[in-house]
């Protein structure tokens, strides 16, 4: 077999499985309550550093300053309470402009 | 669930859609143009289905990494699924057919979207139209970036890699606000992710950052 092929399998197979892991336990073994509590907050827990390392690291090392602070525009916003689409569409308008001024 | 409530949560998705339909087409040019067919990136986007870790697998592949190598990071970035397939469970919906086909749309940016809503039945309209809808334009994006090569241009330019992040900022900031427990827990993660991150492979900083849960403590609503 290709070994591109196999590559693609392999991660379609184990990527897949780890999705199955939910909602093939759910409704078959009973979460104590503590346990689900953890869940969710662990869920929201992951999305905060994958968004504080999206902001502000690339390939290991820094992402340069014009990413972080379109996505500190975007949390300004957000905090202030301004509509979903304001605040996505700012930090990537804060950035955009940023990088055109020659900010990297 | 009325009308109203259903538009804006299409209206809301509509934007995430958009910016993934623009990074989805760049994931296919810089594979086509690194070198690789055009099936690679189309299929993988339809069987793999993971932004994150399908440019990491085809980065491990252009640089010369080998197809081992390349399976093993993309594998390692989406063991994060497993938990949010976990904190998902309920809101998928009770049938087989919803359970297996909705397994497969658990992405960052859908699960945040759901677990975002007010109400079980907002959840699991917000996991379903956000999961469908990006799953479809993820996949045209792909394989027109495929199709059209390089002319595109560089996709930092719009600021794209700005939106992502912004993104959960704006679906995390309610639970944040409304839970120290979670704050606490939330920032510890963050600072330990951010830490290890120059030191450990892709995809293991966010596992680490599950560490921060020691601050979590016992009180139920702290």
């Amino acid at each position: 077999m290709n070994a591109t092929v196999a590559m693609i399998l392999a991660m379609a197979v184990g990527t897949y499985a780890f999705r199955l892991v939910g909602p093939v336990l759910h409704g078959r073994v009973e979460l104590p309550e503590r346990l689900q509590e953890l869940l969710s907050a662990g869920a929201i827990v992951l999305l905060v550093a994958l968004l504080a390392t999206g902001a502000l690291t690339e390939g290991g090392g820094f992402a340069g300053w014009a990413r972080p602070a379109g996505v500190l525009a975007g949390a300004v916003l957000a905090w202030r309470r301004a509509p979903f689409v304001v605040v996505v569409l700012g930090a990537a308008a804060t950035t955009a402009l940023l990088r055109a001024a020659g900010v990297t | 669930m009325r009308t109203a409530e259903r538009t804006v949560l299409v209206r809301d998705s509509a934007l995430v859609w958009l910016a993934s339909g623009v990074v989805g087409v760049s994931f296919g040019a810089i594979a086509v143009t690194g070198g690789l067919p055009v099936w690679v990136p189309v299929v993988m986007s339809l069987v793999v289905y993971a932004g994150s870790a399908q440019f990491s697998a085809i980065g491990v592949l252009l640089a010369g990494g080998g197809p081992v190598a390349a399976a093993a990071t993309g594998l390692l970035l989406n063991t994060r699924t497993a938990a949010f397939s976990l904190a998902v469970a309920d809101i998928l919906g009770r049938g087989r057919l919803a359970r297996f086909l909705g397994a497969h749309l658990v992405t960052d940016e859908t699960v945040a979207f759901a677990l975002a809503q007010p109400d079980p039945a907002r959840r699991r309209a917000a996991f379903w139209i956000s999961g469908v809808g990006l799953f479809a334009v993820w996949n045209l994006g792909v394989l027109a970036g495929a199709l059209a090569g390089g002319a595109l241009g560089d996709t930092g330019t719009y600021g794209l890699d700005a939106a992502f992040p912004a993104v959960l900022v704006a679906l995390v900031l309610p639970t944040l606000r409304a839970s120290p427990a979670i704050r606490r827990s939330a920032l510890l993660g963050a600072g330990l992710a951010l830490a290890v991150t120059p030191a450990v492979p892709a995809g293991v900083p966010v596992l680490v950052a599950l560490a921060g849960l020691v601050l979590h403590g016992n009180r139920r609503t702290a």
